[in-house]
């Protein structure tokens, strides 16, 4: 059975919308039904394992893009650099410094729940690891190290694997279960993987989809929306599962009809421009960056940041018959934990996978792990692919790092560079 | 040796970008040579395999960046980008490989780069374990260790045994004494080693064969005791933030022109990385592991647990009867950056002053600099704050 596409986008977004609703509501109420709130990172993020222990997580990163998206990251950043923190740092950080000291209002408007657990998954950044320094000073409650090794010849190797698993079995689990009061259900927990791997297939189904000419998703500006679920509170739920059948149906309809994404202005019609995008986005200008590429027929078939959480389409799925093996698996995978090499082949195959007139690069000011390197894989992708390279810099929630004018300009020239080659 | 030899041998070493040294160390020797980046690797086993480990901090203020400067944007700091340079330029050459300890995305990614760039080196990622347990991140960090030797056998033909690992150990144990007394003796009588001189001997560290530096500070402190230096009204302070990237030389002799006496620093770090000395034992690997799980210093690419944050430095405050802490770190420095709040604070709660400012390899200016730390300097020496 098919949808009707033109209502399709409203039901996955509906869906969303009232799951990231209702955990907030479930945050706001923890003190009173006594749910124990953990503070951990996207990346690798041990999602499962919390609610198996039917614990609430909450997402430092989510809460800095959301306050950027709702204009105020700003005024946040600016409070952090009045108590010390540099100018220089990771904007991300600092939002979410700043909306402690004021108040920690989350994004719904209700304040957030203090951490009883800050559980440093430390994959793939090392800011990761102070920004949880940074907290534990702030609140009184224990901290869960997690150290996942870089991939730094490109794979990981058993020794990673079992040093991860280990970590995960004599450490983190006994503290979750002395911090929650409950003995790990590992029937739950079997559960919550088995259902995570059928949202993850569903997933790669829409990342695929891109494949299709046109597109029927754009797979970095809608992308980010894709990952909202999985990649934060809700993988493993019944929900998230359900948003992404819902997500695939839609998609799939798409593509019987020959559509392209939906914008905030409505379906796109011409595709003009097929492009694979690495790095994280602007938050502060979501909406306008985005423009600059659907008013110009552009629409990205595949971009690095949607894989931050995890990577999925290289056949990763959770696995409930391996579970802490699975876990520490999928935690090394993440995008920035893999070396460059391995990034670049990575963005090189999906150039030639997705059939991408070109790829585009955003650099990051706030984001070391990303950035640093970004300028080699423009050279080493230009070399290989022959394809037309752009770069362009902004910041994620720090708005004073976002040239709307300046963006639009090397936007236009490089859009300009892939009708060049086109025509020979 | 007079002071003054010690010092323009040690200047050659610091500004030799070249590596003159290692090219003539490696023909006398017919062995290899391994690079490694801030702050700190496991030098006893590069030894062990008979090849001169050597360490690079970038190319200070005398390269023009040419080339380097084409990999990184502007938010990044500039060491990765001078390494490049040097690597481009082949002043690097003579290093048969290079290891990339894992303090910060920047250098963790470098060592991507390294591996594209250079693909006939020899790179490694060192991943330090930040789980402190003996059995789990020892074992972790054991096994990196292990595949760093293996490696090393690879390359050098030649086995690296216990009795090798173990001379090895004897031998950075010696060095680490013979630091630790140079570091002692400033901070007893700081107008006796000016850190203009300490500096330039602990970065003849990263270059000079172990014992015969070991045998340089040994002569630099028996010839210092000889010389006549007067003493000056100086606070005393500790400089920190400053374990990666550089600060020029100008910049270095501008603090200590500011009025302030350094008493503790974290430069070279890797010299002074595991604050004992290494076991010898039957299993020299599992010692080297141990020491760094168990004895390893406190700086911002260690995750400190238990510990209350700041401890070490208050710690060092007091141990050395500093007056005030120095925070110079690299701009766009995170980890750095990030640390600094946290050490603040913890000055802050314990009433020491402090100052601070960032700082790149290439700075020319010091002038605003050695102000700001003079008039640090004047408020203590006045109100015994800042
Ligand atoms: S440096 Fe990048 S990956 Fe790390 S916390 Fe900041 S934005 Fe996230
Ligand atoms: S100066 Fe700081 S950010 Fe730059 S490479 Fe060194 S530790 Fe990393």
């Amino acid at each position: 059975m098919t949808r009707d596409a033109t209502v399709q986008k409203e039901q996955s977004m509906v869906l969303q919308k009232d799951m990231i609703a209702a955990h907030f509501k479930r945050l706001a109420n923890a003190k009173e039904t006594g749910k124990k709130v953990v503070y951990t990172f996207v990346p690798g993020n041990l999602n499962e394992l919390i609610w198996a222990f039917d614990m609430l997580p909450v997402h430092p990163e989510i809460n800095a893009l959301q306050s950027a998206m709702r204009k105020k990251s700003s005024s946040y950043v600016i409070e952090a650099e009045k108590f010390g923190h540099s100018e220089d740092v990771c904007t991300y950080v600092k939002c979410d410094i700043g909306m402690l000291k004021k108040g920690n209002i989350g994004p719904t408007g209700e304040k957030l729940p203090e951490p009883d657990l800050l559980l440093l998954s430390y994959t793939g950044c090392f800011t990761f690891m102070k920004w949880f320094e940074l907290l534990k000073q702030e609140y009184d409650c224990p901290v869960a190290m997690l150290h996942v090794p870089y991939q730094a010849d490109g794979e990981k190797t058993p020794e990673m694997i079992e040093y991860v698993s280990k970590q995960l079995r004599e450490e983190v689990v006994p503290l979750m279960e002395k911090v929650s009061g409950n003995k790990l259900d590992k029937g739950r927990l079997r559960m919550l993987m088995e259902s995570s791997a059928r949202a993850e297939e569903n997933l790669v189904a829409v990342w695929e989809s891109a494949k299709n000419k046109p597109s029927p998703i754009d797979a970095y500006f809608g992308g980010v929306y894709y990952i909202g679920p999985i990649f934060s509170a809700f993988r493993g739920l019944d929900v998230a599962e359900e948003y992404y059948r819902t997500l695939r149906e839609e998609v799939d309809a798409r593509v019987e009809h020959k559509l392209g994404p939906i914008t905030p202005d409505g379906p796109m019609k011409d595709e003009r421009y097929r492009l694979v995008v690495e790095g994280p986005p602007n938050w502060t200008s979501f909406r306008e960056f985005w423009k600059m590429f659907y008013d110009e027929g552009a629409v990205v078939v595949s971009s690095s940041y949607t894989k931050v959480g995890g990577i999925y389409d290289n056949g990763f799925r959770h696995d409930p018959d391996r579970p802490f093996q699975s876990m520490a698996e999928y935690c090394t995978g993440c995008y920035t934990n893999l070396n460059l090499p391995t990034r670049i082949q990575y963005l090189q195959q999906a150039i030639d996978d997705y059939h991408a007139d070109g790829f585009l690069i955003n650099s990051i000011k706030s984001c070391n792990s990303f950035s640093a390197g970004q300028l080699l894989i423009l050279r080493e992708l230009e070399k290989r692919t022959g394809k037309a390279g752009g770069f362009i810099e902004s910041d994620l929630v720090d708005p004073r790092y976002f040239s709307a004018a300046n963006i639009k300009n090397r936007l236009e020239s490089y859009f300009q560079m892939i009708d060049a080659k086109r025509n020979g | 040796m007079k002071v003054s030899e010690i010092v323009a041998r040690c200047e050659e070493l610091y500004s030799d970008l070249h590596l003159s040294y290692v090219k003539e160390w490696k023909r006398r020797n017919k062995r290899k040579a391994i690079g490694y980046m801030p702050i700190y690797v496991p030098r006893q086993i590069i030894h062990a395999a008979g090849m001169l480990p050597v360490g690079i901090m970038g190319a200070g203020d005398t390269l023009e960046i040419i080339r380097g400067d084409a990999y990184y944007q502007s938010y990044i700091c500039h060491i990765p980008r001078s390494t490049i340079e040097l690597g481009l330029t082949g002043r690097l050459d003579c290093l048969d490989g290079l290891l990339f300890p894992a303090i910060c995305d920047v250098i963790r990614n470098l060592s991507g780069m390294w591996q594209l760039m250079f693909a006939d080196k020899y790179v490694k990622y060192m991943d330090f374990p930040q789980n402190f347990n003996e059995s789990i991140g020892g074992e972790f960090y054991a096994r990196e260790l292990e595949q760093l030797r293996e490696d090393l056998v690879k390359m050098g033909n030649k086995p690296v045994g216990v009795d090798e690992l173990n001379e090895s150990i004897i031998r950075y144990n010696a060095n680490a004494k013979a630091i630790k007394d140079l570091y002692a003796l400033r901070s007893d009588a700081p107008h006796r080693v000016p850190t203009y001189e300490l500096y330039l001997l602990m970065r003849a560290s990263n270059i000079l064969e172990v014992s015969e530096h070991t045998s340089l500070v040994e002569e630099y402190l028996s010839a210092v005791g000889k010389e006549d230096r007067q003493e000056l009204d100086n606070i005393r302070v500790i400089v920190t933030g400053v374990f990666c990237e550089q600060p020029p030389l100008g910049l270095i002799r501008a603090l200590e022109h500011s009025g302030c006496y350094i008493v503790d620093d974290d430069w070279v770090l890797g010299a002074r990385f595991i604050d004992r000395d290494i076991e010898v034992g039957d299993d020299p690997i599992r010692a080297l592991a141990t020491g760094y799980i168990k004895h390893g210093v406190a700086t911002s690419s260690r995750y400190i647990d238990q510990e209350e944050k700041g401890r070490h430095l208050l710690d060092r405050v007091e141990e050395l009867s500093a007056e005030g802490v120095i925070f110079a770190s690299p701009s766009f420095c995170d980890p750095a950056l990030l640390e600094r709040p946290m050490l603040q604070a913890a000055l802050s709660k314990s009433n020491i002053p402090y100052t601070s400012f960032k700082f790149g390899e290439n700075s020319g200016q010091y002038q605003v600099i050695k102000e700001q730390t003079g008039t640090f300097s004047d408020s203590i020496k006045l109100w015994g704050t800042a």
